[in-house]
């Protein structure tokens, strides 16, 4: 160590604080001018981090459904009254949806329709929120040979969740529709008119840019448009709800606030990748 | 500095047991503070968890700058806010010039707030809150080039305000048993 005066030792103190503000005004135009250094660390950090939060996440999980439980033994006997109501329901349902589906088949083997690809999947768990306070995302666990990639997309058993933004070597960051950087290009499904939809950071994102004619109505189901090849068409994304100040939102069929488990679906769409994407070799993922 | 080392005199060199123990005492405020951070990002999933990892940062920096700034030197408020920007995906550097900030305002009050009563600490970490927060809304939305939601940034304010005696609690039992370096 180097021995210094007392007073320049003082004097350094107290350049100290100076110096690494300064230092931390660079490190932000590091990290906006190299977005890519500060997803690494990120998913670094995750990647280590996952593995304690996967651990950690059993016994939160059994708490949970512990407090969940007796919630629901309060209220068992009117649910079972609305579930017997819901299964009449959904009874009839479903032999309308099998008349339709045999018609359906019949009318694609008339037509000699091509019928689209079954898309590859893998399923993973969230282990812990990655939005912080101005995004919307999950941190999904994924084995050490996992084969997601950015730009795929995930959906939980409901509809769709959102695309995966940020890949590490045993984590996916998936940026989940209502955040306020996500646009997704979808239809209408009465109408089949095509509109965007826009995330708020609030629950509910909105809708903007319907053709003029077409008002999305209260209650429509929205599904994802194969425009712009980042989406395969028809994913299921929710329905159309108006708020208080009559702006159309979408309430999300995927249940987002509670997602444990969502599969990643690789339907091979390169329409809208991120840019640093096509740099990075598939060899240096599988390392 | 352990008092053994402000009184004059000749004595045996530490054993490894109480260097160990002195070191663990000077980095327990760093150290505990980093752990905080990662368990509030660990999976409750309560709504507005999210809030949590900035307010812990924030009540921790705080306070260790105001009763023990020789732990919470400008050095491991930097590591700690890249913690937190990595953690809380922040734009990179965000909470590092947060946490700065605050440390260096907590620096030049530390005489005048780390005597006073605990309401007035309390009072006093309000007002940080609200300028870390408003800091971290405009550097978030400057570098995103977009106006962010207000009420996160509110939202944060609240929870660090909420969550500051709880916190100081802890901290102040730690700073008297475990992180007290005359005890070493």
């Amino acid at each position: 160590m180097i021995r210094l005066s007392i007073p320049a030792r003082q004097a350094l103190a107290k350049l100290t604080l100076p110096v690494l503000i300064v230092a931390a005004f660079a490190l932000l135009l590091l990290g906006k001018a190299d977005a890519l250094l500060a997803e690494r660390a990120r998913m670094g950090l995750a990647d280590v981090l996952a593995p304690i939060y996967a651990v950690l996440s059993e016994p939160l999980g059994r708490f949970r459904a512990m407090v969940a439980d007796t919630d629901e033994l309060l209220s068992i006997r009117a649910d079972n009254v609305r579930l017997h109501d819901e299964n009449e329901r959904l009874r009839r349902w479903q032999s309308t949806a099998l008349a339709l589906d045999a018609e359906n088949q019949r009318l694609r083997a008339n037509l000699h329709w091509m019928p689209d690809p079954a898309p590859a999947f893998v399923t993973a768990r969230v282990v812990a929120d990655a939005g912080g306070v101005y995004a919307r995302a999950v941190l999904l666990s994924l084995g050490p040979n996992h084969t997601v990639v950015k730009g795929q997309i995930a959906l939980d058993e409901r509809g769709l969740v959102g695309r995966v933004t940020e890949v590490g070597t045993r984590t996916a960051r998936v940026l989940l529709l209502t955040d306020l950087n996500s646009r997704i290009p979808v239809i209408l499904e009465n109408s089949r008119s095509r509109a965007v939809l826009v995330g708020t950071n609030g629950a509910r994102p909105r809708l903007i840019y319907w053709p003029e004619g077409s008002v999305p109505a209260e209650g429509e189901r929205v599904v994802t448009s194969a425009e712009a090849n980042a989406f395969p068409a028809n994913l299921p994304v929710g329905t159309v709800h108006y708020n208080a100040s009559h702006v159309p939102e979408v309430e999300p069929a995927a249940r987002l606030d509670r997602l444990e488990v969502v599969r990643i679906f690789d339907y091979g769409l390169r329409g809208i990748v991120p840019p640093e994407a096509g740099a990075r070799p598939a060899a240096d993922r599988r390392r | 500095m352990p008092r053994s080392d402000r009184i004059p005199g000749i004595r045996p060199r530490p054993s490894l047991g109480r260097r160990l123990d002195i070191a663990a005492r000077a980095s327990f405020p760093a150290v505990s503070t980093a752990g905080l951070m990662m368990l509030t990002a660990a999976p409750f999933g309560f709504a507005g968890q999210a809030a949590l990892l900035p307010a812990t940062a924030l009540a921790a920096v705080y306070f260790w700058s105001l009763f023990r700034p020789a732990a919470m030197a400008p050095v491991v408020v930097v590591v700690i806010g890249i913690l937190l920007d990595l953690l809380g995906y922040l734009p990179l550097g965000v909470g590092v010039l947060t946490l700065l900030v605050v440390h260096g305002f907590a620096a030049r009050w530390q005489r005048v707030l780390a005597r006073q009563s605990f309401l007035v600490v309390w009072v006093a970490f309000l007002g940080f809150a609200a300028g870390a927060a408003a800091l971290g809304w405009a550097l978030t939305s400057l570098l995103q080039f977009r106006l962010l939601p207000v009420s996160a940034a509110l939202f944060q304010f609240v929870v660090s305000a909420a969550i500051y005696p709880a916190l100081a609690i802890l901290f102040v039992r730690a700073q008297r048993s475990v992180a007290a370096p005359e005890r070493a």
